[in-house]
């Protein structure tokens, strides 16, 4: 991709046009092209400017809100078509470049060019679906799309869209309600044909050549952490390079034994391949952040960002994942919990990029836990999987790993040795479970205290235990 | 006809089309600046320098303003004036505004303001009500004291007792619309600002004190909030006041809003509370006496926060009757933001202390929870016991006669008693209907079925346990400040028949201009789409309250009502004259009018007024009648009537992580005669929500230098769409209002947020299930607190 030069151009900004950072330095700009509403559009970005606030602030397309600008309430709920499909997004992190060859539909796209109401818009209306009004343009959004997809989880589509008015109820009516109605000829957006964009490598080859040359950039994949640096603390990102063109990152690959998640696979794709083989893992992928952010969030991007509450690295390391680095042309591999070095240190060079991570497909034992103050949209207090094989009432094997209990997703390897080789009985448990304060150190936040944490640790394992004895252990599965 | 028409929210088309317009989506002029605050790094302190040159150099800024540059009052409080718009020198909150900076972009302005050089002279805050008693930091001489009957005799004699306290969280407000305000200069001085607030006046008021002009030269307009909840009836303030200020130097169209975090940083919450019980009751569980000590942190500024605590006081009996009481209120002064109304504005927290002592009652005599309320409820209101014949005003055409309301028996079998009951505060209660909502409730949700079900459930379990629990709600309407108890509103009819409607309410989505429009629209005998809802807007209707204390439809509703009569009865007496008839015979109907045998539509009423030199614009007021309250001895008659209403939830636990989650609610809510029921539903539906929401899953927390830790929808989680009960069933209860109320309704913002409490008996009721000892459960009953509970319950 060499400099970007041939491709971009530098300006020097001015501080006329109103919506413009006025910042007195060199700006990269981007030429992006995607469809908006139905019509083509041509935009010559900054990298880092949002969607949303060009929405509203270039376009005048007011009807898509900022309620939080961080991707946790879902105002700014667009739907984005490509080649996978339409999906729902949060357009308040979410940078023009991501853009780049995908369609957009606004909720001012979502009547009809002559202004019939959507079947879900009308529905809204009929089940009293609106009170303030303020969320309800994001909430039209993420149930056109979810309408278009016939979905029928309306909780699970909505989970990232917060309303503080209705109490949900008459949303959830109104999506059941449209849920059958035929999808309106409007809402099919084509693809539109693109020429390759600058700093949105296609190739792996290109983009890891370009990282070396540029260890200082910041690689963008879903941008659902990144977008925070520059909507909340308001960072300058000089050099980005964006990954979500870049093929061979958005590879899963089947082998017979094992199963390959290219980094930039999204979460929604993590989702729906581990269903069948990781149930438990799919139930907290299920939760991991919301429609949106899943949509938007790469399996790459929750590895690499290094932090100790991430929900994939626990389950991961509990399956003895291993890690994918290239660097240039070199290439390596480590099991996953290697990477984790310290609290925001990685076992990665400058210019050393996550492309993929593998995990064996065979699992039965595995089980993840999410603790969080909210099931849905939340991050874990505390994020707990357990890999433990046991035959003939004997443990053979145990991996276990937390997230929230250290400065790095950590395993517990003192409750795994307390494990294997024993009995797998109730005392076998209690004692191995007091082994978790030889395991772990955790602190206390807005999230919950560290003596919870240590508890809800050891009593998950006691959890665990009583799941695989078929007890009933999940108040999510309880019927009224 | 219109009244009692489940219609949608009057902008439903305009909310799912994305065409309704907010402040921050209003289309600004050319050149309009924008503004935000550089606010406090620390809690406490004085400022020892401030160097804002890298502030004033950043790319976009146009000019930073502190106190020195203010040119009339640095003053945003609500109050007592102690609360200034930009520090003075001392800092009382880590989030207070110290500078303005004025930018030609909102990301411009938000950049800047993190650039200043603050170095201050650190003091030790006071973070907590532990800190504030230490310090006797406080609000007001000392505390207030209540008292009924002498308790002390009382909890002496008594053959039981119990003591307890209960820890309370606040609540951050979450409306999906941040704070916003549009400034735009006019000739001559003049301001007109757009706000997203709840009371359009207080910003005038304040925005022409901060500009050294009078009220008439300010004009504040307001269409619609997404989302108040109290949370902008006075925290609007700053926001309006620095947009006029900055317009008024600058020449420039100035907007400001608050980003999310800066909002949940720099904005008040609902007040936290602690509550101290102490409480004599006989065998039967019917309470002898109670002592209540309330403590609550105010937060740096008084702001809202006297009568959010005697709303906390008004409300300490909920719905029982207390023999004798003594009710003390320590209103303590923290460096933390400055507490303000939200949605029951004290009103809560009481109502969840006299609930607590309900629930430990009967876990002391292991009776069923919902019995021991049934027993100390108070006396049913008599038969018939409206407090004024219901025809009194007849709700349409002047020779309409049919009744106001679709009912008239109250009581039933626990009526009439001789007796008038009085609350703690000495007020009659002779309207009180729970009697037999809570029969009706517990009978449609099956409770005594399920309560026993749930018994045997719990029984097979070891890990999950499940929960049930009753709780009621009474609440007072009118607001306790007797002044604020007036309405205006300005109604013009037009030669088309078309109708212009004004009146001093804001909608914030509680569906309040729908349901007036529809009061006027029966007034006119017209279809609801015939009358204009308009801005609510200080230069139409003046010197208004605030739309809260669920006073909305109660007093614009009236007022409207009264503008439209006036104008009906004007062109009566024109069409009665020119047709030799009375008045009395001349009907409003199905958008007609029928002069004795003759008949036109109300357009061409209107138009042969209009050709009769009629006037066809009137104002409308209102003022809630037989209101009496000094709040300094805790005694008279402070609301017009109470909103009852009562609910039954269902939920489960997990004894090894306390997670937890509701299952099913019903509810059945008094709404009297529902202006509209589906609006009305919508508030029952969305109050309990946010009630159970406050008691929960929304924890704010606040590290040791007093920094707010969840400032933002990532740490701090309001109830998401699964959260919801699985099950959800809510009635009205639909009777007439006993007071002369429009169209016999009532108020309905508040109170059914206070059904969400029984989901957190709930989950104290399936704690118990794990052990033998009272779980003493704190809120908000997050999973770690419900855990904490469990060992408890177990010890």
């Amino acid at each position: 991709m060499g400099t970007g030069k041939e491709a971009g151009v530098y300006v020097a900004s001015t501080p006329e046009p109103p919506h413009t950072e006025l910042v007195r330095r060199l700006v990269f700009i981007m030429n992006v092209t995607f469809l908006l509403n139905g019509e083509t559009v041509q935009v010559e970005a900054q990298p880092t400017r949002t969607l949303l606030d060009w929405l509203r602030e270039d376009r005048g397309l007011c009807g898509t809100k900022e309620g939080c600008n961080e991707g946790d309430c879902g105002a700014c709920t667009v739907m984005v078509t490509d080649e996978s499909g339409a999906k729902a997004l949060n357009a308040c992190i979410l940078f023009l470049p991501q853009l780049h060859g995908r369609a957009v539909r606004t909720v001012e796209g979502i009547s009809g060019p002559d202004g019939t109401l959507h079947p879900v818009q009308q529905a809204m209306i009929d089940h009293h679906g609106s009170q303030c009004g303020f969320c309800t343009p994001g909430f039209i959004a993420s149930m056109a799309t979810g309408h278009l997809q016939r979905r029928r989880d309306h909780d699970d589509v909505l989970a990232g869209n917060l309303c503080r008015c209705t109490g949900y109820a008459p949303i959830v009516r109104a999506a059941e309600a449209a849920a059958s109605a035929p999808v309106p000829q409007w809402m099919k957006d084509s693809v539109p044909q693109v020429k390759s964009l600058s700093y949105a490598p296609q190739t792996l080859d290109e983009l890891a050549q370009w990282y070396a040359a540029n260890p200082d950039a910041t690689l963008i994949a879903g941008a659902t952490d990144v977008g925070l640096w520059v909507t909340k603390q308001l960072r300058a990102l000089p050099s980005v390079a964006f990954l979500n063109r870049c093929v061979e990152l958005r590879a899963i690959t089947h082998a017979e034994d094992t199963i390959h998640f290219g980094a930039a696979v999204t979460m929604t794709e993590v989702l729906e391949t581990v269903r069948d083989l990781f149930p438990s893992y799919a139930e907290m992928v299920r939760r991991y952040g919301s429609e949106q952010v899943r949509n938007a969030a790469t399996i790459g991007g929750n590895i690499a960002n290094g932090s100790p509450i991430g929900d994939n690295p626990p389950a991961l390391i509990a399956l003895g994942a291993t890690l994918h680095l290239r660097h240039g042309n070199k290439t390596r591999d480590l099991p996953l919990e290697e990477f984790f070095v310290a609290y925001g240190e990685q076992n990665r060079a400058p210019g050393e990029l996550v492309t993929g991570v593998t995990l064996p497909k065979d699992a039965d034992g595995l089980r993840c836990y999410k603790i969080s103050k909210r099931f849905d949209q939340d991050i874990s207090a505390v994020c707990g999987c357990f890999n433990v094989t046991v035959e003939d009432g004997t443990v053979l094997s145990a991996r276990i790993a937390f997230g929230g209990m250290a400065g790095t997703p950590h395993r517990a390897h003192q409750v795994e040795a307390a494990l294997t080789g024993k009995l797998w009985t109730a005392e076998t448990i209690a004692d191995a479970a007091a082994q978790f304060d030889a395991d772990y150190t955790p602190m206390s936040d807005m999230r919950a205290s560290a003596a919870y944490r240590l508890e809800a640790c050891k009593n998950l394992l006691h959890r665990y235990f009583a799941e695989i004895s078929g007890q009933a252990t999940s108040v999510l599965e309880v019927a009224p | 006809m219109s009244v009692a028409r489940p219609l949608p929210h009057d902008a439903a088309t305009l909310h799912v089309t994305g065409a309704a317009r907010y402040i921050d989506d209003l289309p600004t002029p050319t050149g309009t600046l924008h503004l935000a605050f550089g606010t406090s790094q620390t809690a406490c302190g004085t400022i020892s320098a401030m160097n804002l040159a890298e502030v004033k150099s950043a790319p976009g800024v146009v000019a930073v303003l502190t106190a020195d540059d203010l040119p009339f009052a640095n003053d945003v409080s609500p109050s007592v004036h102690d609360e200034p718009l930009l520090t003075t020198g001392t800092v009382h909150y880590l989030g207070q505004p110290l500078f303005l900076v004025i930018a030609e972009t909102h990301l411009a302005a938000r950049k800047a303001a993190r650039l200043g050089k603050v170095t201050y002279q650190e003091d030790t805050p006071i973070l907590t009500i532990d800190d504030a008693i230490a310090a006797d930091s406080r609000f007001e001489d000392g505390p207030r004291i209540w008292t009924k009957g002498d308790v002390d005799a009382a909890l002496a004699g008594a053959p039981n007792r119990v003591r307890g306290t209960i820890e309370m969280g606040g609540q951050e407000h979450f409306y999906l619309e941040g704070q916003a305000a549009l400034a735009l200069p006019q000739e001559g001085g003049d301001m007109v600002v757009h706000s997203s607030t709840q009371h359009p006046t207080e910003i005038q008021h304040k925005v022409a004190d901060a500009l050294g002009v009078p009220m008439h030269a300010v004009r504040c307009e307001v269409r619609r909030m997404g989302g108040g909840f109290g949370g902008k009836e006075s925290q609007g303030n700053a926001l309006a006041v620095s947009c006029a200020i900055a317009a008024r130097a600058t020449g420039r169209p100035c907007k400001m809003r608050y980003d999310r975090d800066d909002d949940m940083i720099i904005t008040g919450k609902r007040h936290d509370f602690r509550i101290s019980y102490d409480a004599g009751f006989d065998g039967e569980g019917q309470l002898t006496g109670v002592d209540f000590t309330q403590m609550t942190r105010c937060g740096w500024a008084l702001d809202l926060s006297l009568p959010v605590a005697d709303r906390a006081m008004l409300h300490a009996d909920n719905a029982y009757h207390l023999p004798s009481a003594r009710i003390t209120s320590h209103r303590f002064k923290t460096n933390t933001q400055s507490a303000t109304a939200f949605r029951g504005f004290g009103g809560p927290q009481g109502v969840l202390g006299i609930e607590r002592v309900m629930d430990h009652i009967a876990a002391e005599l292991s009776l069923d929870p919902a019995l021991v309320r049934q027993r100390n409820y108070y006396e049913a209101m008599a038969e018939a016991g409206l407090s004024a014949p219901l025809t009194e005003h007849p709700p349409e055409g002047i020779s309409e006669h049919e009744t106001m309301g679709r009912g008239t028996r109250y009581g039933g079998k626990y009526s009439p008693k001789p007796t008038v009951q009085t609350t703690p505060y000495d007020m009659p209660v002779t309207d009180f209907i729970l009697h037999e909502i809570t029969e009706a409730l517990l009978k449609q949700s099956d409770y005594h079925t399920r309560r026993a079900a749930i018994t045997a459930w719990n029984a097979e379990q070891s890990v999950l346990k499940k929960g049930i629990a009753f709780s009621p709600v009474k609440f007072g309407i009118s607001f306790t400040l007797t002044h604020l108890n007036q309405a205006g509103a300005l109604v013009h009819v037009y030669q088309d028949g078309s109708v212009h409607m004004n009146h001093g309410g804001t909608e914030m989505g509680q569906g309040l201009f729908q349901k007036v429009a529809q009061v006027a629209a029966h007034r006119f005998g017209i279809d609801v789409d015939a009358v204009k809802i308009t801005a609510t807007d200080t230069g139409k209707v003046p010197n208004t309250s605030a739309t809260a204390a669920s006073s909305g439809s109660d007093l614009n509703g009236m007022a409207v009502a009264n503008a439209c009569d006036i104008i009906r009865d004007r062109i009566a007496a024109c069409l009665a004259e020119l047709h030799q008839t009375k008045t009395e015979d001349i009907r409003f109907k199905d958008g007609q009018v029928f002069v004795g045998g003759a008949q036109m539509t109300f357009a061409e009423a209107a138009q042969t007024a209009y050709l009769n030199r009629v006037s066809l614009s009137a104002t409308g007021f209102y003022k809630t009648p037989n209101l009496a309250w000094d709040r300094i001895k805790g005694e008279g008659t402070p609301f017009f009537y109470f909103a009852q209403g009562a609910a039954v939830t269902e939920v489960v636990i997990d004894t090894l992580t306390g997670e937890n989650r509701i299952l099913r609610t019903d509810i059945l809510h008094d709404a009297g005669a529902s202006l509209n029921p589906s609006l009305d539903i919508g508030q029952v539906e969305g109050g309990y929500v946010q009630g159970a929401g406050w008691l929960t899953t929304e924890e704010l927390v606040w590290d040791d230098k007093g920094r707010l830790r969840t400032h933002a929808p990532a740490t701090y989680k309001i109830p998401a769409c699964s959260d919801r009960p699985d099950i959800f069933n809510v009635g009205l209860w639909d009777q007439p209002n006993p007071a002369q109320t429009i169209y016999r309704s009532k108020a309905v913002g508040e109170p059914p947020f206070m059904l969400g409490i029984s989901a957190f008996l709930a989950l104290s009721d399936a704690v118990a299930a794990c052990g033998p000892a009272y779980p003493d459960l704190q809120a908000p009953a997050t999973a770690e607190e419900v855990l904490r509970a469990v060992k408890r319950a177990r010890a």
